[in-house]
């Protein structure tokens, strides 16, 4: 009965720890943020930097709660329509770059065809095509955007995907024939799992990549209400502390998209090394 | 002791494996590069326990892989159960260990032995059984739901020993399983091995290149060159059962190691003989001679 008594105490003691050691963890990471925050407000407030248009962190944090959802600029609608481009583009880049791995992975011919282009097309600066998918799908359409950001992600998940489903140890493949398993039951059993840390690899870059693709594309023409266009439009009517409030905004996007992305990447395979190791 | 090499014994009703004429040749644009194999016949009875030991390169691998049917000879016939390799292969009559226990990350210690259970139709509860018997059996049954890189690498090649043996196959193919361990692991190993080989009745084909190993573990070594593959000799040993620690330090255990190991260097020997000879540079063969090398 002690014993029993004694088990729900010493597994609270160790999720303490285990919370502690968080803490340990990310605490220096907090602190060097919170500091050049602080650091940035000082200097504003208390030197004159002529001709250096730069406004304090308050007054971004004073533009952003004003003209969150009214005003100007509505940066929280401009931020949830970036951020259906983005997403919306990522879904679609992601999907087709899954397809095409998994035709390259079955079939040699149309991995000699297709991935030397794909690993040849992923140094293009695919950025620059922006202009002419707002022109093709419509530079109003959120499609336009969603196009350039597909593009964008759909190389790395190609490369890396294909990497996964064909990297697999040939000893797998031997047993797996041992057991005169068809190439089906070898997909779903070896090459499939495999192939997963890749492509959360492959989604976490495209994630951080979408944002890009999103912004830079309605930098070229769009409807209004997106943070492309609130930067720009706020630049230019020098209003800086909008632009940097939508930069915040579509920073914060970034990072929360890519947590998002790890923490489903550590449900579905907790068993990865990259998922064991470092922080605690 | 020694039976004469390259000569199949008649077929028995007990003869699982059969091999005749086996030649492995591996080729480049139509201009053979190997000849991994050459002229192999070997008969393999029930129950027996029969290593394949060598140099590197004498196609050990490759003779377990014919047997198995992961390797397509060039030439000769390899039947198992009375069957072609293939038929054997689909009829999943191998269980096979690899110098790297080769389990998935993704998949419990319990879900890896239940991996070819699954891919030949057991249904869940005899799955759940087998795995449980055969991790009771390479005494892990404490570690159902350990993940593999939570376990040593020798206890990683027992769940890979209890999968091969799970779906109760009729040859279990080993080939270097313990290789990659330390010394006195793989002493460990090979007493489980003998321990479960014993137990089970299964055939076993294990692939070695430590002497001492091969004469603890076999019935019969097989003790082949290279260049090109080919067996020189077949020693059977009759050591006592159960073989154990004791086992290790009998005189008789010591004269086997002993004729392994002569085996070895005669086949060795007449290997660089044969090269020479092709080369058709006998004065090389009188110049070591003279300098001793030879006799």
């Amino acid at each position: 009965m002690s014993a029993a008594a004694a088990r729900p105490a010493a597994s609270g003691s160790i999720a303490m720890s285990r919370w502690l050691r968080r803490i340990r963890w990310y605490l220096p990471a907090v602190l060097v943020f919170v500091g050049t925050i602080a650091l940035w407000e000082l200097v504003v407030q208390n030197i004159d930097l002529r001709g250096l248009p730069l406004p304090a962190p308050s007054e971004i944090a004073g533009a952003l709660s004003d003209s969150w959802g009214a005003g100007r600029w509505p940066i929280g609608k401009a931020a949830a329509a970036t951020l259906f481009e983005a997403l919306g583009g990522l879904a679609i880049g992601t999907f087709a770059g899954v397809v095409v791995a998994g035709l390259t992975a079955r079939f040699v011919t149309a991995r000699e065809l297709l991935l030397p282009l794909a690993i040849g097309a992923s140094a293009v600066p695919i950025i620059a095509f922006a202009p002419l998918m707002n022109n093709w799908f419509g530079v109003l359409n959120p499609l336009s955007k969603m196009m350039i950001v597909a593009v964008l992600v759909f190389f790395p998940v190609v490369v890396n995907v294909t990497r996964g489903l064909t990297s697999v140890e040939p000893a797998a493949l031997e047993l797996m024939r041992s057991y005169a398993a068809s190439d089906w039951s070898i997909l779903w059993q070896v090459r499939v799992p495999n192939a997963l840390p890749y492509f959360f690899t492959a989604l976490k870059v495209g994630s951080t990549l979408a944002l890009i693709g999103a912004i830079v594309g309605e930098y070229f023409g769009g409807s209004s209400d997106v943070l492309g266009r609130v930067i720009v439009q706020s630049a230019s009517a020098l209003r800086f502390d909008v632009t940097w409030a939508a930069i915040v905004v579509g920073a914060v996007s970034g990072i929360v998209s890519y947590l998002a992305i790890a923490a489903v990447e550590r449900i579905v395979i907790p068993w990865h090394a990259s998922q064991r190791a470092g922080e605690p | 002791m020694r039976q004469s090499a390259g000569r199949a014994s008649p077929t028995t009703p007990d003869t699982v494996v059969r091999i005749a004429g086996v030649d492995k040749t591996f080729a480049r644009d139509g201009v053979v590069v190997t000849t991994a194999l050459s002229g192999i016949d070997l008969s393999i009875s029930r129950g027996e326990f029969v290593s394949l030991i060598g140099p590197s390169g004498c196609g050990k691998s490759t003779l377990l892989r014919v047997i198995g049917d992961l390797v397509a000879p060039s030439a000769g016939s390899v039947e198992v159960n009375g069957k072609p390799a293939a038929q054997a292969r689909r009829d999943r009559d191998y269980g096979m260990v690899f110098q790297a226990p080769v389990l998935f990350d993704w998949r419990s210690v319990e879900d890896n032995v239940k991996l070819p259970l699954e891919l030949m139709g057991y249904d869940g509860p005899r799955r759940t059984a087998r795995a449980k018997e055969m991790l009771d059996l390479v005494e892990l049954g404490e570690f159902l739901k350990h993940h593999p890189y939570q376990l040593s690498g020798g206890m990683q090649q027992r769940v890979a020993i209890a999968r091969a043996l799970s779906f109760e196959p009729a040859i279990l193919l080993m080939d270097e399983p313990f290789g990659a361990l330390d010394e006195m692991t793989r002493e460990r190993m090979n007493q489980e091995v003998l321990r479960i080989w014993e137990a089970t009745g299964t055939t076993i084909v294990f692939v070695t290149h430590s002497i001492p190993e091969a004469v603890f573990l076999s019935s019969r070594v097989v003790v082949m060159s290279a260049r090109p593959g080919r067996i020189t000799d077949v020693i059977d040993i009759d050591l006592d059962r159960p073989r154990g620690v004791a086992t290790r330090e009998e005189p008789r255990y010591f004269q086997l190691v002993t004729a392994v190991r002569e085996a070895l260097r005669r086949g060795g020997m007449g290997d660089e003989l044969a090269e020479r000879m092709e080369d058709g540079s006998g004065a090389s063969i009188d110049r070591t001679a003279a300098e001793g090398g030879i006799g």
